[in-house]
């Protein structure tokens, strides 16, 4: 049998779905964990495989069940949903590497009803980036959606179980608008395919339905994205999670949402819609500046570190959000470079603080005092990430920022810049607060001596750290596809094939 | 120097930072770290001298490391001025390891290794900072000066130390970051380059009102020249361990900052155009400003190392007007200061230390009739703070006289008499201490008889004290170096 990428492609989604099926049924703690990362394996060695295609050529299509679109569902994949996919897959598996060690003592008993869930969210989430059609894009959110309520709910801490349930409302809410978004697109249009919706709204351009649809997609996914003011679930989701689910989420989730933003306001809408006919582009800014200012802000003040990184999170929300907004080339390829680039940071961040809280057992800065001469690699790893987060040049969190900037003095929005730098030495500060508890305050009287991390946590931690500094600086990858994925966006799918 | 082997600037750079590892490393024994400190600074000086034969003669061109974008790269180059930055920290880094160790074993500090290996990092980031070929590899050599000599500042660990270290680390970081680094990408945004390039990038290309914002984000962003108001990093910075006060915040840091001024004027805006901008003028008054205001300070202050920190202030100010005159004599002038303000500052620190170690006073009123007691160290701090003066027969009269004649020659009578004033000023600061040791009667109680700081301090200030001295007579080949920047550079 000769199989082509084409046949391959959906295969990025169901190896994670099936495995997740059999994962479940798995006794013991290994064998799932090695099914778990054999199945993301996969699914990250084809998005790797397919990303060239798509950068090279014309979207990818595949037809479900040979099913031609409109009719059937069709998965098509263009540079941005490849270079999306690729990162879900591959930092899926990346964070995997880091999870034997701590989810061993955050969760009791058997592991295999865990990594199921965590396949099934992982298989959402790269459904979602795939997907050509709107309905099953919806389907999938349901299930990575569900999937990770369960995940976060998995938290020892007590106050896991309020942080999902309030996860769980908040991401109905913004399921059910994306739904009826979805909706009113069909009843307007009669199609659910986002190739033949492209084509058939342009003439629809007065309906208010179609509005309406658009309206309600984008608060939909503001909630999954947690764009200001909508944010109000992720501080605690992210908080109270089990480490390893705080880093895949983090890393994760939020960017499958933008992508999302981006994909129904560029391809599916088109730009000259989403921002000339209705006036997308200044909410989504004003709301991308609010959240990286109040994002930063409340992140300078709190005492938890999961909670301080969560609202770091919201802050570059914020910039992915303002990159979009300024709807240029640069602009989108500032988003998706972000996109890509906060992705490793946060992990790094939060496997940080999960290799200090494997030995802690607690977050909070003041029992941090002291602490980075009896733990200085998990210190050393947090202090460089956190350098990549600030955006410090040679990190890949320079390179993010640099586009953002250059995309706004393009547009000659010169304030952006200030606002920018001013953000950046909010992170200075919040970063920074870190590392001078632990290195430069006393360690108090009386406290237990603390031992590194083990190495099972610090080896994948230093390897995020240091592909931070990697695509710091060999920027082939990151900027070449995000410049595709900014294009892709740009000239459209140009209808059904 | 062309017996000298010869590395490439990548590698010269890269010399202290493996040496650091080394250190690091080798930490169970401070005993093999100091022999790595002393093959580390030896092999650097080797490196820098031998450069400087292939740079003279032009062989060395651009050494592009890595390109992180299109245009946009870690890349390497030589010129005069980051030239002489070098030859000067090369050879005062020889001089400060036997001090250091001196001072450091018998001032009873601990964690000597993670104090050798900053060290040496920090000289790596400072030869990194002047062979920057572009902005961005000398933003990022700078943030890694500022980041690395943050240790060494809160060195022993009492609250004071933590506090001055904030101050220093804040004022250093938020400058850089908030002011230079937009500068350094407008730049980028609008002539698609950051190179530095002689006459500059600028004219032409950006318009002088833009210029004018450019040049006051660069000035006051560039923290390490410590314009007012953010000079205040170098007092507080003065509760680190004196090796570090006299290497670092008397040559490598504070030099770097005014390196960076005077090549941005020379190699990024150029000096013709400087002259057009609007807020040329409004700099060079805050840098005479900054000039008088710490000379008047630096009097008032009873603490020795204070004192010097503040003399420091004002000496870089300056080297800044001596940019912001924007003549060519001027700038040779500012260059040439660079060299020999450093050589007598560290003299003039490496003293405050031997004091401190012999005798643990740390004030100017203590000092009477110290002359007698410790008759090299008080001779040193005497010719030393007569080239911070710039007074025959040192080296520092004839960085005065390019400055001064450059003032002259481009008829800003005010900062004519700025730099005689604040030069009477120097007068009224620096000689006191020397005066009040050899020529006042010693305390009652003080023993009759010679007792010296340990040799391996003593001999390094006599050495940078004689430097100064030498440098009156070899002052004409710095002058010659420097006036190669306006004829074509090196080559």
């Amino acid at each position: 049998m000769n199989m082509t990428l084409i046949d391959l492609l959906p295969f990025i989604v169901l190896t994670p779905l099936i495995a997740s099926g059999i994962v479940a049924l798995l006794p013991g703690r290994t064998l799932p964990f090695v099914v778990t990362m054999l199945a993301c394996l996969a699914s990250a060695v084809i998005a790797a495989f397919v990303l060239p295609a798509a950068i090279a050529g014309p979207p990818l299509a595949y037809p479900f069940g040979n099913w031609p679109p409109p009719f059937g569902i069709e998965y098509r994949v263009d540079a941005a949903n490849a270079f999306v996919a690729l990162l879900v897959a591959g930092m899926s598996a990346v964070t995997l590497l880091w999870a034997p060690k701590s989810v061993a003592v955050e969760i009791h008993g058997r592991h295999g009803t865990f990594y199921a869930l965590f396949l099934l969210a992982v298989a959402g989430l790269l459904g979602i980036t795939l997907t050509g059609d709107t309905f099953n894009l919806f389907v999938f959110l349901e299930i990575s959606s569900l999937a990770s309520y369960a995940l976060i709910a998995y938290g020892k801490d007590r106050r896991a179980l309020l942080a999902a349930f309030r996860y769980l409302i908040m991401g109905t809410v913004g399921a059910t608008f994306l739904l009826i978004g979805i909706a009113f697109l069909y009843m307007t249009t009669g199609t659910l395919n986002m190739a033949d919706l492209a084509e058939r709204l342009p003439e629809l351009r007065d309906n208010n339905a179609v509005r309406a649809a658009l309206a309600f997609i984008i608060v939909g996914m503001g909630l999954k994205l947690a764009l200001l003011p909508l944010h109000l679930w992720l501080p605690n989701a992210y908080a109270y999670a089990p480490n390893f689910v705080t880093a895949f989420l983090a890393g994760t989730a939020t960017k499958v949402a933008l992508y999302v933003m981006a994909r129904f306001i560029f391809t599916v809408f088109d730009a000259d819609y989403s921002f000339v006919v209705v006036p997308l582009a200044a909410v989504l800014m004003v709301l991308a500046v609010a959240g990286m200012f109040a994002g930063s802000w409340v992140a300078m003040f709190q005492i938890h570190m999961k909670r301080m990184l969560a609202y770091s999170s919201v802050a570059q929300v914020g910039y992915m959000v303002l990159g979009v907004a300024l709807a240029t080339a640069t602009g989108l390829t500032a988003a998706f470079l972000h996109l890509f680039n906060h992705a490793l940071i946060k992990t790094a961040l939060f496997m940080a603080v999960g290799c200090i809280m494997y030995r802690t057992g607690s977050a909070k800065l003041h029992d941090l005092r002291g602490l980075g001469r009896q733990m200085p690699w998990s210190f050393t790893a947090f202090a460089l990430a956190g350098l990549s987060i600030i955006g410090i040049p040679t990190t890949a969190g320079f390179i993010s920022k640099w586009y953002l900037v250059l995309a706004s003095i393009e547009v000659g929005a010169w304030w952006l810049v200030v606002l920018i730098l001013i953000t950046s030495l909010m992170a200075v500060y919040y970063i920074w607060r870190v590392i001078e508890t632990a290195w430069f305050e006393e360690r108090p009287a009386g406290a237990v001596q603390v031992r590194e991390a083990p190495l099972a946590l610090l080896i994948p931690t230093w390897f995020v750290v240091a592909l931070n500094f990697y695509f710091g600086l060999d920027t082939r990858l990151t900027v070449g596809a995000s410049m595709a994925a900014a294009e892709a966006l740009l000239t459209g799918w140009g209808g059904l094939p | 120097m062309s017996w000298l082997p010869q590395f490439s600037p990548l590698t010269v750079v890269l010399i202290p930072f493996i040496g650091a590892l080394l250190i690091g490393l080798a930490a169970a024994s401070p005993r093999v770290g100091h022999v790595i400190s002393y093959i580390t600074s030896f092999l650097f000086l080797i490196g820098v001298w031998g450069l400087a034969g292939p740079a003279l003669s032009g062989e060395v061109g651009t050494q592009t490391v890595w390109e992180i974008l299109p245009g946009m790269a870690i890349a390497f180059s030589i010129e005069p001025l980051g030239l002489l930055f070098m030859l000067l920290s090369s050879t005062l880094w020889i001089l400060a390891t036997p001090y250091a160790i001196g001072y450091m074993t018998n001032g009873g500090y601990s964690n000597l290794p993670m104090f050798f290996a900053c060290y040496a990092i920090a000289l790596g980031a400072a030869a990194g900072v002047a062979f920057a070929d572009n902005l961005l590899t000398m933003f990022v050599f700078y943030e890694i000066l500022s980041v690395s000599t943050y240790p060494l500042v809160a060195h022993d660990g009492s609250q004071k130390a933590k506090r001055g270290a904030r101050t220093y680390l804040a004022l250093l970081l938020v400058t850089s970051i908030g002011l230079w680094m937009p500068a350094m990408i407008w730049v980028w945004a609008a002539t698609g380059t950051m190179d530095f390039t002689p006459g500059g990038v600028l004219a032409g290309q950006v318009s002088p009102a833009a210029g004018a914002v450019l040049l006051v984000l660069f000035m006051f962003g560039t923290g390490k020249a410590a314009l007012m108001p953010f000079h205040r990093w170098l007092p507080s910075a003065m509760v680190a361990p004196t090796p570090v006060s006299a290497l670092l915040h008397a040559v490598a840091v504070v030099k770097a900052g005014v390196f960076v001024v005077l090549k941005l004027s020379l190699y990024i805006f150029g000096l013709d155009y400087l002259r057009e901008l609007a807020t040329t003028e409004f700099v060079l008054y805050v840098a005479t400003f900054t000039m008088l205001v710490a000379s008047l300070v630096a009097m008032h202050q009873d603490n020795l190392k204070a004192r010097l920190a503040y003399s420091t202030v004002s000496q870089l100010a300056y080297i800044v007007v001596g940019a912001m005159l924007a003549s060519q004599l001027s700038a040779i002038g500012g260059g040439m200061h660079m060299l020999m303000h450093g050589f007598g500052k560290i003299t003039l620190f490496f003293c405050a230390g031997a004091i401190y170690i012999a005798t643990h006073k740390t004030q100017v009123s203590e000092l009477d009739g110290l002359g007698r007691r410790m008759p090299f160290t008080m001779g040193a701090f005497f010719i030393g703070a007569l080239c911070v003066i710039g007074l025959p027969p040192t080296g520092g009269v004839w960085s005065k006289w390019h400055l001064v004649s450059g003032a002259f020659d481009s008829g800003h009578a005010v900062v004519l008499a700025a730099y005689l004033l604040s030069t009477l000023l120097n007068i009224a600061y620096l000689l006191p201490p020397a005066l009040r040791a050899f020529l006042k009667a010693p305390p009652a109680d003080q023993e009759a008889g010679l007792r010296e700081a340990p040799w391996l301090m003593v001999v390094p200030l006599c050495l940078t004290a004689l430097g100064t001295l030498v440098l009156f007579f070899v002052a004409q080949n710095g002058f010659e170096l420097m006036a190669r920047i306006f004829d074509g550079g090196l080559g």
